[in-house]
């Protein structure tokens, strides 16, 4: 018997081909229709770098990593009150969630933007004086954004606690440790690998959502993007302009997600996960009539 | 079962319920310094229980447990028994390691971060002086060449014996072991018990909840059976498991391998 004769032949994958050059076609006819559209494309070109923009982009990111650090330190707080066994923390905290995920997060901050409607002074001991001129559009945003996305990053945080094997912290109370030590050395290092991928979800939400502050004259590239064409009349190249912006910031944070979920992987299989890169060579790879060894994952491709 | 003046281990009447489910009615035993005690039973007889009670993983309704002379988990005044907070609970388990059925190694560490985590956070040993001690501990349990490992990375067995490791880094007095080889690959058991026998030999006071009777029988000084949550019979092995008085014990003897 030849070496030839007992090879087996690869099933040929037509449809594969058929579909990616359907959907190319697709994509060049949408490209085309915006091309020959109504939309002025040197303006585009000529505000994508504008400093006004970029500022407004700059307090964007500002506002998104403030508000998503205030939200994940108050769910980590929060979701280890919520599990405690003590009823007052508790309740405490399931009001929190109740609260907050109750109204929708416009209208928290218009009240945050309003405040002093309801307190027209404030005393905080260190600080005394017109809630007015305490409460700018920044403040409110962070306050409105950061405590709305807490409630949210609560639940979050409280899967990834229930999803490590109790035998965890018996292990870890076992060798000596405190509850909140245990919590803080074993249990939340093993909730990463879980809740990063809902925490890169809730970022770019909240990229997004900063938007919303524009109706509080937090000025965030939307609402830089508004003044400009209430001016020039110029709508939809302004507002590709903030798509744009908004879609490489979001592409950029994809990335730096991959990453920090490989890291968190660690010790989780007994291989190294794909990088990024990889990753990408696989898919292109399953256009070949014989993938590589090893390309293939075991249990098929995702 | 001799009586020794100081027991490491000393329990008295102790009682635990789970809701109306009463598990444990009064177990009493001791165990002496550097005695082994194997602790046989039924599943659901209570044993393991009573083992978590040692170090207040479970806290018990009624009765004392004393380790090293120390109640554990409360504080008697006016002849009352008073608990104990977290923190001062915490610090008595320090006395005792314990090996679990699942071992329950810590996944996002690898081998040497696990066996020194205890030491360097709980006993506040220096890093140099506690990094010291586990390569000695890992080449005691024949495993000197895995420090850098995870532990998914390593087999049943081998992970049971940095778990071992693990709880002798703290330097307990008492060593407790709650069925430390049924989820083990029945080619990996053999391992594990060498590691427990060799420290058997060295004088450690072990108490061990197992399915083993050829361990129980070549390895424990004393052996116990619990059977509806009270202790039916106890003492030498050969008595226990060669002799058995009562038909209980005789009748669960008859139907694990031996």
């Amino acid at each position: 018997m030849t070496e030839d004769s007992d090879k087996i032949v690869p099933i040929r994958h037509y449809g594969r081909w058929l579909s990616g050059a359907i959907a190319l076609t697709l994509l060049a006819l949408l490209i085309k229709a915006f091309a020959q559209g109504e939309i002025d494309w040197p303006v585009v070109g000529e505000f994508f770098m504008a400093p006004v923009l970029i500022k407004g982009l700059g307090n964007t990111l500002f506002i998104t990593l403030l508000a998503i650090i205030m939200g994940l330190v108050l769910g980590v707080v929060f979701a280890v009150m919520r599990l405690s066994k003590n009823p007052v923390t508790n309740i405490v905290a399931s009001a929190y969630i109740w609260l907050f995920r109750g109204t929708p997060v416009y209208l928290q901050l218009l009240i945050w933007f309003n405040l002093a409607l309801v307190f027209p002074t404030v005393n905080l001991g260190f600080y005394q004086g017109r809630m007015v001129t305490l409460m700018t559009p920044f403040l409110a945003a962070l306050l409105g954004l950061g405590i709305n996305e807490g409630a949210y990053m609560t639940e979050i945080v409280r899967g990834g606690i229930l999803s490590v094997d109790r035998g965890q912290l018996e292990a870890a109370s076992a060798i000596g440790m405190t509850r909140l030590m245990a919590m803080r050395r074993i249990v939340l290092p093993q909730t990463m690998r879980v809740i990063v991928p809902p925490i890169g979800n809730e970022f770019i939400g909240l990229l997004k959502t900063s938007s919303m502050a524009s109706t509080i004259a937090y000025t965030e590239l939307l609402h830089r993007s508004q003044l400009i064409y209430f001016v020039n009349g110029k709508v939809i190249e302004l507002l590709i302009v903030a798509a744009g912006w908004y879609m490489i910031v979001v592409t950029i944070f994809t990335v730096i997600q991959a990453q920090v979920e490989r890291r968190f992987s660690r010790g989780q299989s007994h291989e190294e996960p794909p990088s990024l890169l990889q990753r990408m060579w696989r898919n292109l790879t399953i256009f070949r009539r014989n993938p590589p060894a090893g390309t293939v994952p075991e249990g098929g491709l995702r | 079962m001799t009586s020794p003046a100081n027991p490491i281990l000393l329990a008295q009447n102790v009682h635990k319920a789970f809701g109306r489910n009463e598990v444990l009615k009064g177990i009493d035993l001791q165990v002496a310094k550097g005695e082994v005690m194997c602790i046989l039973g039924p599943s659901g007889s209570g044993k393991s229980t009573f083992l978590r009670c040692i170090n207040h993983l479970e806290q018990t309704d009624r009765g004392r447990i004393y380790v090293d002379g120390e109640l554990v988990g409360c504080r008697e005044h006016n002849g009352r028994l008073y608990e104990l907070p977290d923190r001062e609970i915490c610090s008595a388990r320090t006395k005792m390691g314990m090996v679990f059925q699942h071992f329950n190694l810590f996944p996002h560490m690898n081998v040497l971060e696990n066996l020194i985590e205890g030491p360097v956070r709980v006993m506040k040993t220096p890093k140099e002086a506690a990094v010291e001690r586990a390569r000695r501990l890992l080449a005691q349990v024949g495993l000197a060449n895995k420090e850098t490992a995870y532990p998914r990375q390593m087999s049943g067995g081998q992970q049971q014996r940095v778990a071992i490791a693990r709880a002798l880094a703290m330097e307990p007095k008492l060593m407790l072991f709650d069925e430390p080889t049924s989820a083990l690959d029945p080619e990996l058991v053999g391992d594990v018990l060498a590691v427990m026998q060799d420290l058997a030999r060295s004088g450690m006071t072990m108490v061990v909840v197992t399915h083993e009777i050829g361990f129980a029988r070549s390895v424990a000084h004393s052996v116990v059976f619990i059977d509806g949550g009270v202790v039916v019979e106890a003492g030498p092995p050969q008595e226990v498991l060669d002799n058995p008085q009562n038909e209980r014990t005789r009748s669960f003897l008859s139907k694990v391998p031996n």
